[in-house]
């Protein structure tokens, strides 16, 4: 069966054009360059296009680094920045201690992530600030539902056997279908890393592609796990894939591997999604996520998608950070910011 | 503007460094600066000041001397004076100076790195991060070459009293290139900072002085051009370092022709920047970056001619410009500002008018739509496309933060292109093929090979061009040796001039007669051209006299055509430079074994001209040099260096060329294959020309050649006047190097002759050179100036 074939087959079981199965949005969702982007639908399993994938990873690790001594944001914007970092942010737990109480707290926290007289003091009272998700298991989507209520905070619930995403397929995709169902609004799933070191690109552009047909209407964020795929190629094919199959999101990792987040990594992901925004016009979200714990790390990620693609991916729609203890810092370095002393841990509400 | 409003424009906003410091600094000084000589600052003795400004605001930054005449000689006499007592310091002593001054920067970078974008106008994140730590870096490494000085470098002397001029665009980095090898090997200093940029030469000579270095070990003399010519014309400098132009680097080298100052020069380049189908596209997109688009383009060794690969030139024109419009252009101290401003408003000048003519010559011109400061002088990031290597911004630098951009082909085609200059400094290749940029690395004419990086820098490894990009190397050990001497070489006696040379006060001329019955010479001797025996074009002959006056033969006269020819021959036999080194050796060998067996006829036939003893001494100690050179040509290896980075720097010792050998007149024989054959066994191709005092050694020599091997052209032999044959050596820019043996005035004539094409000249000085000594006339001293190093970097990782 040719790569169309598969395409034709898996387009005609879902009934539509896209990977995903459903009617894309036509409206634009983002820009890039002035170029306005569609979300994605995916497209077909293009090999040729992941044959001449290149990345040299000393470049890279160079870029990266002198990125980060090339920006910097102070004072106001600097402050200005924090708040959008927060806005971006999918607050998340995922422990094997939480339990309902616990993701109400977080809930409370993602509704006001910065304590009430610090906003005043900011004089950001219209911007609203809330984080852009809340990130729990399947277990406890519905408690966070009920404390966001109203909110309109999204629920991400990670899925597919999250981390190691080994657990037979028609579970992971019972998985899936069963926290859409409970109501879950993004779906963060995990690919079958042996799929990249095999190079078995063909399944796993049909495994993400089955999980972006179970998700339906909920986005869905695909995690790489790039802490175990190790090399940059290995990362810039599997996010390729990844894309090609209707992700919504490209997520680094789970959080859970030896590395996580990294800004050399980033930049890889990001050139993809850049590059497949080129070719294809359609846009696709980046989740850093695991390692992120400090504001000044929240900068170099927000000013590293500055560059390489532009305010649209400065936005939630487009972009996530995947963090638990960021938002903390973050406090501190605004209440820094308003009072001119530096603040402790404990005098902000924890989540 | 709220919080609100910037929370929805996300624009970085203004990042500056505060300049505080910096600022209390010049008015410590009263913004008004002396020179430092001896050790303390004194007035300018014409009292002339000249202001140095800020190029981002064209503000007035400091009144700086102007060192006029007497100045540059009271801070020559001063650092005369302090040198016995430097370089009799133990080098462990030095090296602790030189720790002290690496240690000094390290406490001081920030005022460093802020002065000098004060004063030059780059981004403050390259001054910080890149200029100042380079600078403690070089101090540091040098501090370690100090220590280790006379285990590494037994039987060397320092040149003595050292000329030092730098360019603008990296002041303090190019002080620290300067003076730390200098100190290292216990030489004293006489510095002149770029006029555009004095300040912080000024601020590192109180570190001199917070380090306690001996008064007068180093000076610094502030001035204009007038200030450097002072410097290069006086009598008792030793050694001239230039940095700068190409233009200035060939009066320099006329200038110091006549006297024995060593000379090295970094000049300009037109370096190519090589972009494979099979790059990372993106990264070599941010190599660009990292290459044009640093320190404003005001680089020497900028990747400033992109050669792109047909099948990719047009989405990489796209992912260009994308970048190039996020390049942030925008006063200097901000800390997010990628491109400051060009250092002065002539140097603006020079880029508009450079730009507009490439534009006459039918580049496309495209720029991002930035918005330059009002004040200030600026220059938008530039992409020029279609250019042709026939437009003058492929050829020319244009120092400026221009790209001319070019495609080609095959690799072939690439490597064509590229060296398709004048110049040869530096070079990038970016390829995920290792085969396809080592391949094109070796074949680069270019003193640096930046593989899938650009523009880094490192104390360990050499920095220097082929060609008109100058000589010598700054780092490294080669680096060092361009500050040092073999002790005996310093001290050998002066020849005779060439006119007062009679052959009985010839080097080891015996007090022997030949046979007086001797059957006369009647065997015809032509000069030996691309492998054959050839008439001379003139259709004259020369004669042989021997040292009583007897006609011993008649030899051709060559003349500026047969050059031509032999030069010719010579650049095309580049099977040699090819062959391996196990192959040359083995080619030099066979040379040895053939002269051993004519050796009793061609005792016999030298002993004509200097005598039995020396004849069979030179015959024999000539067998013995060759079996050394071949011995050598598997041996002289390059080296694997270790900067600070993720990568190994192949330094590479590669043959200059084509080089012409002027032979000297002492040891006919000995001395044309102590000469020619260091030369041969690393590759390079030679006209030689034999000494007049007995041409006819040329019948031997190609008799020798013919019958071992030696691919035709490897060595061609012209005999003639060597005042007329030198001439046109040295003016030939097709000749890359010269090697020049003679008495003082010919070598001089040798170095004042060659500035055309800046070949590398190496001579005697005019001295005496033993050459029936092997630990004085043969070895790695010959070797190293026959050859040049190539500093390949390859990053690597996945």
């Amino acid at each position: 069966m040719s790569v169309d074939d598969r395409y034709n087959n898996l387009a005609h079981k879902s009934g539509g054009e896209s990977a995903s199965g459903e009617q894309h949005p036509t409206s634009t969702v983002a820009t890039l360059a002035g170029r306005p982007l569609l979300s994605n639908a995916g497209i077909p399993l293009d090999l040729k296009w992941l044959q001449e994938v290149r990345v040299n990873t000393s470049a890279v690790e160079r870029r990266a680094q002198t990125q980060v001594a090339r920006r910097t944001v102070k004072k106001e914007w600097q402050a200005a920045w924090l708040l959008r970092a927060i806005s971006c942010m999918d607050l998340t737990t995922l422990s094997g201690d939480d339990t309902d109480e616990r993701v109400r707290r977080l809930c409370a926290k993602a509704r006001q992530p910065i304590q009430q007289d610090l906003v005043q003091k900011l004089g950001i009272e219209d911007l609203g600030i809330k984080v852009g998700a809340v990130c729990v298991y399947h277990a406890f989507i519905e408690t966070a539902l009920h404390a966001l209520e109203g909110s309109g905070i999204p629920v991400a619930a990670v899925s597919t056997g999250f981390p190691a995403g080994l657990s037979p397929l028609p579970e992971r995709v019972a998985e899936i279908r069963r926290s859409v169902e409970a109501g879950a609004h993004e779906i963060d799933v995990v690919i079958t890393r042996a799929h990249v070191f095999g190079g078995r690109w063909q399944a796993l552009y049909d495994e993400v592609a089955t999980f972006k047909q179970a998700c339906g209407a909920a986005h869905m964020k695909v995690i790489l796990g790039t802490g175990d795929l190790l090399t940059f190629r290995n990362v810039a094919r599997a996010s390729f894939v990844a894309m090609m199959a209707g992700a919504d999101f490209i997520k680094t990792s789970t959080g859970k591997e030896p590395t996580n987040a990294t800004l050399p990594v980033s930049l890889v992901m990001v050139r993809a999604i850049r590059e497949y925004a080129q070719q294809t016009g359609m846009a696709v979200g980046f989740k850093p996520a695991g390692g992120i714990r400090t504001a000044k790390q929240s900068l170099d990620w927000l000013a590293l998608m500055k560059e390489e693609l532009g305010l649209s991916w400065m936005r939630a729609e487009l972009l996530r950070f995947g963090a638990s203890g960021l938002l903390g810092d973050i406090e501190r370095q605004l209440e820094h910011y308003a009072t001119g002393r530096y603040s402790a841990e404990y005098r902000h509400p924890i989540a | 503007m709220s919080i609100a409003e910037k929370f929805v424009s996300m624009e970085y906003g203004p990042a500056p460094e505060d300049p505080k410091e910096a600022g209390a600094w010049l008015e410590r000084h009263g913004r008004r600066f002396e020179l430092f000589i001896g050790g303390t600052w004194q007035p300018p003795t014409a009292g002339e000041y000249f202001d140095t400004t800020d190029p981002s605001n064209g503000e007035k930054l400091a009144a700086v001397a102007q060192g006029g005449v007497a100045d540059i000689d009271s801070a020559v006499r001063a650092a005369r004076a302090a040198s016995p007592k430097w370089r009799a310091l133990t080098p462990h002593a030095r090296a602790r100076y030189l720790y002290a001054l690496a240690r000094l920067v390290q406490k001081h970078s920030r005022l460093l790195a802020v002065l000098e974008t004060m004063d030059n106008g780059k981004p403050i994140r390259e001054s910080r991060d890149i200029d100042i730590p380079l600078v403690a870096r070089h101090f540091y490494y040098h501090a370690g070459w100090a220590q280790l000085l006379e285990q590494e470098f037994p039987e060397h002397e320092p040149c003595g009293v050292v000329g030092q001029i730098i360019p603008w665009n990296f002041p303090l980095l190019m002080l620290a290139w300067k003076i730390a090898p200098a100190l290292a090997t216990g030489n004293t200093v006489v510095l002149k900072p770029a006029e555009f940029t004095p300040l912080t030469a000024l601020l590192f000579a109180e570190l001199c002085q917070e380090a306690g270095l001996p008064a007068g070990v180093v000076n610094i003399v502030t001035g204009d051009g007038r200030t450097g010519e002072a410097l290069v014309k006086h009598p008792d400098v030793d050694k001239i370092a230039f940095t700068g132009s190409t233009e200035v680097g060939r009066a320099i080298r006329s200038a110091t022709a006549t006297s024995h100052k060593r000379l090295s020069l970094e000049l300009g380049g037109k370096s190519p920047f090589i972009i494979f189908e099979d790059a990372d596209l993106d990264s070599a997109v941010e190599g660009l970056v990292d290459g044009i688009w640093f320190n404003q383009g005001q680089v020497c060794c900028a990747g400033s001619r992109l050669l792109m690969q047909e099948s990719i030139a047009e989405p990489l024109i796209a992912k260009i410009h994308d970048r190039m419009s996020t390049l942030r252009i925008g006063p200097p101290l901000d800390k997010a500002i990628d491109i400051g401003a060009i250092v002065a408003r002539v140097q603006l000048d020079r880029i508009e008018r450079m730009v507009a003519q490439g534009v006459a010559d039918g580049a496309t011109c495209w720029q991002p739509q930035v918005t330059l400061p009002a004040r200030g002088f600026y220059y938008p990031p530039t992409l020029l496309s279609n250019v042709h290597p026939t437009s003058i911004v492929a050829q020319q630098e244009i120092f400026g933060p221009v790209l001319a951009a070019m495609t080609f082909r095959t690799p072939n085609e690439a490597v064509e292109l590229a060296n398709n200059t004048v110049y040869g400094l530096a070079s990038c290749v970016w390829s995920e093929n290792i085969n396809v940029a080592l391949h094109v690395a070796a074949q680069l004419k270019a003193g640096v090979v930046w593989v899938n990086c650009t523009n880094l820098f490192d104390a360990a490894c050499g920095f220097g061009g082929y060609r008109e990009s100058g000589y010598g190397r700054e780092g490294g050990r080669e680096g060092l040796l361009e500050y040092m001497e073999p002790t005996w070489f310093k001290h050998a006696p002066k020849l005779p001039a060439a006119n007062a040379l009679t052959p009985e006060k010839a080097v080891g001329q015996t007090e022997e007669r030949p046979d007086a019955s001797a059957p006369a010479i009647d065997r015809t001797v032509k000069l030996y051209i691309g492998g054959k025996q050839a008439r001379p074009d003139s259709g004259y002959s020369m004669e042989v006299h021997a040292p009583d006056g007897r006609l011993l033969g008649e030899a051709p006269l060559g003349n500026r055509k047969d050059i031509r020819n032999a030069v010719e021959a010579a650049r095309k036999a580049e099977s040699w430079a090819r062959a391996t080194a196990h192959n040359r050796a083995q080619v030099l060998y066979y040379c040895a074994e053939n002269l051993a067996q004519r050796q009793n006829e061609i005792v016999h036939r030298l002993s004509a001209a200097v005598g039995e003893k020396q004849a069979a001494a030179e015959v024999e100690l000539g067998i013995e040099r060759i079996f050394s050179y071949a011995a050598w040509a598997d041996k002289f290896d390059g080296a694997v260096h270790n900067p600070p980075f993720r990568n190994i720097s192949i330094a590479m010792n590669e043959a200059i060329g084509t080089v012409g050998v002027i032979c000297p007149a002492e040891a006919p024989l000995l001395g044309f294959l102590s000469l020619v054959l260091p030369l041969l066994a690393v590759g390079n191709t030679v006209i030689a020309v034999p000494s007049e005092r007995y041409p006819l050694i040329t019948g031997d020599l190609y008799q020798l050649f013919d019958t071992s091997d030696l691919p035709g052209g490897a060595v061609n032999i012209v005999t003639g006047y060597a005042s007329q044959l030198l001439k046109t050596l040295a003016e030939h820019d097709d000749v890359d190097g010269l090697w020049c043996y003679g008495d003082e005035a010919t070598v001089s004539a040798a170095k004042a002759m060659s500035i055309g094409n800046l070949k590398q000249v190496w001579t005697n000085e005019g001295r005496v050179i033993d050459w029936f000594n092997p630990k004085l006339a043969e070895g790695r001293w010959f070797l190293e100036h026959a050859t040049q190093v190539k500093n390949i970097w390859v990053p690597y990782g996945e």
